[in-house]
């Protein structure tokens, strides 16, 4: 729209709004501005004064820090479970699945403490509703964290009267429980900011779940390599797996150009995501490979399972940052695009509409 | 007088607000936080029109629109030197499909007898997740209080027969009251009178084929609803979750056969 803001060329403005009354007869677009005159204005072009439509995410610093404990207690669930039965890792998987239990334990009270009212965290179990990823959430840690304490009352029994039915019972029923549930546990919440309004979310809806997912995976394994487990090859191979699929991830979101995910590329909210992404993806991928070939393995792979923490913490903030600048953005709820595309379908739609008032 | 709306049960009520009656009185606001008890805003100057107000929120569930034009010749008989200037009172879209509603956790959120979405203020635990689901940006949470609030389309009003506060309070009409069905044919029979008056850019504002399917606050504007920072094509974020389970499904099986072939490859043998 040349011409339009104030201070710019207004004879030039005058000439082209003659020329358009020359040449059809009559003159569509807006005229002139009153030149000097700072007032901005509403319009197609600009919103209502570039006002937010939407509402930015209201959540305190903990629920990123849930998105990550969740995760984290969720994965280790699934290995704690797993880990026994498919080799022997016995030490290994009593120490998952103790280490989830700690995890659904913090995760539950960071939920509660962001509530605005938190002694009225039970409401969310009065009803049950398969279209909110909240309430879906809700009841998926409930029933998670109830395996966790299963499995682990199992483990406790075990070592305080030996081994009998009563104990191996309890733990296949927290097993099959914590596989169950962990499974949605360790992911929903890339679902639950995905199935927004917010466009830098809704736009990954299907990677947002992956993404969280194996974050999970690979801060689960991080956080039992730094409590002593950098043996483990298996856990490795686990860590090497989830490090491929974030480096997939961040690359396939780079060469992604739609304007709206611009805030998980550029700006503080950008340099979050863009980090996360390194130190979950590249970073340990390099670490642990180099791990199979030099005598600092441990070494190596301690700090591996540092960059992929970090990084699964980071990658939670720059998300949950990222739908805060995503919300501010006015132009991509009313459509308005800086291309000329945009311009061309408003217009279009405007002469259709005085064509159908002239009928 | 006003015709008195009479109901019957389960008839479905509705808001029409007519930007081209609106003298920016504010009355509608005033009535709202006078009816419903609310705080006021406080007193912030955004130094763009004489809208102090910005948008919806927890504290105002009116909220009157300061549209500031360019200079317009010969458009509603404005002077050509002076800026064009609409009104427009805003209001919660009590949605025929509220993610809203959906999305709450608690059961909080409540569709009425009357159409609308209420917002149960004992239920609500202040999750906050009603906040990023409205594709309207008019469910905010209060950080003082700790609940989120919106319009609760008078329902209490409603209840006892009367209309809501607003629409009693406005002195020129501009926000009618009445049954859905009926007000959906008044607006169109409206933009027929102001069509033939030569107000070619009245638009009606009811987004029916978009996935919120229709809303119980319609809007005759003036030009393009983004100027009155209504989205063209409202969706509801319901849509997303199909995509979003299944990736997520997809991503655990994954997980989970990742961390049983990890195990059985490197198997203890003791």
């Amino acid at each position: 729209m040349a011409g339009v803001e104030a201070g710019t060329d207004f004879e030039g403005r005058l000439e082209e709004m003659r020329r358009e009354a020359y040449l059809k007869g009559r003159v569509d677009s807006t005229g002139a501005r009153p030149a000097g005159s700072p007032m901005p204005v509403a319009s197609p072009h600009e919103g209502y004064y570039r006002q937010p439509l939407l509402k930015e995410p209201q959540w305190t610093p903990l629920v990123p820090l849930y998105f990550f404990v969740g995760g984290a207690s969720g994965s280790l669930g699934v290995i704690g479970s797993l880990a026994d039965v498919f080799s022997g890792e016995k030490e290994l998987a009593q120490k998952a699945r103790l280490m989830s239990f700690v995890g659904v334990a913090i995760s539950s009270t960071l939920l509660i403490l962001d509530l605005g009212r938190p002694s009225r965290f039970l409401n969310m179990l009065r009803v049950f509703k398969p279209q909110s990823p909240m309430s879906v959430g809700s009841w998926v840690l409930a029933g998670f964290g109830a395996s966790s304490a299963v499995a682990n009352a199992a483990d406790f029994i075990e070592a305080e009267w030996g081994e009998g039915t009563l104990a191996a019972q309890l733990r296949n029923l927290g097993r099959v429980g914590c596989v169950v549930f962990g499974m949605p546990f360790h992911n929903y919440t890339g679902v639950l900011i995905g199935a927004s309004v917010i466009p830098v979310w809704n736009r990954r809806i299907r990677s947002l779940p992956r993404e969280f997912g194996m974050s999970g995976l690979q801060s689960a394994v991080g956080l039992l390599e730094l409590t002593g487990e950098t043996d483990s090859n298996a856990l490795n191979l686990l860590g090497l797996v989830s490090a491929a699929f974030e480096a997939w991830e961040g690359a396939e979101l780079l060469r992604n150009h739609d304007p709206s995910l611009l805030p998980a590329k550029r700006g503080p909210s950008g340099i979050l995501v863009q980090l996360a992404g390194a130190l979950s993806g590249p970073v340990p991928i390099a670490l642990r490979i180099a791990s199979l070939f030099t005598r600092e393995k441990k070494t190596l792979r301690r700090i591996a399972a540092v960059c992929g923490v970090a990084g699964s913490i980071l990658m939670r903030y720059g998300w949950v940052r990222a739908g805060s600048v995503s919300a501010r953005d006015w132009r991509i709820p009313l459509e308005i695009e800086p291309s000329a595309s945009a311009a061309t379908r408003l217009e279009e739609r405007q002469t259709s509409r005085l064509e159908r008032a002239r009928q | 007088m006003r015709p008195t709306i009479t109901q019957a049960a389960g008839e479905r009520t509705a808001f029409l607000t007519d930007s081209t009656l609106c003298i920016g009185c504010k009355a509608c606001e005033v009535a709202c936080k006078e009816w419903n008890g609310i705080e006021a805003d406080g007193l912030d100057l955004t130094g763009f029109s004489y809208d102090n107000t910005k948008a919806l929120g927890h504290s105002t569930w009116r909220h009157v629109k300061f549209v500031e034009g360019l200079p317009e010749p010969g458009i509603g008989g404005n002077d050509p030197g002076m800026v064009s200037w609409e009104f427009s009172s805003d209001v919660c879209k009590h949605c025929e499909v509220a993610r809203c509603l959906e999305a709450c956790p608690t059961g909080a959120l409540v569709r009425t007898e009357f159409g609308g979405v209420f917002l149960q203020p004992d239920i609500c635990n202040g999750c906050a997740y009603c906040v990023v689901a409205c594709p309207f940006g008019v469910v905010q949470k209060n950080e003082q209080d700790g609940r989120a609030f919106k319009c609760t389309f008078c329902t209490d009003r409603q209840k006892a027969g009367m209309e809501p506060a607003c629409a009693k309070a406005c002195p020129t009409q501009s926000i009618k009251f009445g049954l859905l069905d009926e007000l959906k044919q008044e607006a169109d029979e409206r933009m027929q009178v102001l069509r033939d008056r030569g107000m070619h850019d009245a638009t009606l504002y009811d987004p029916v084929e978009t996935s919120v399917k229709g809303i119980h606050s319609m809007f005759i504007l003036r030009g393009e609803p983004e100027t009155y920072n209504l989205p063209p094509n409202p969706e509801v974020p319901t849509i997303y979750l199909k995509d979003g389970w299944k990736s997520a499904a997809f991503e655990a099986v994954a997980m989970v056969a990742a961390v049983a072939t990890s195990f059985l490859l490197w198997r203890r043998s003791s």
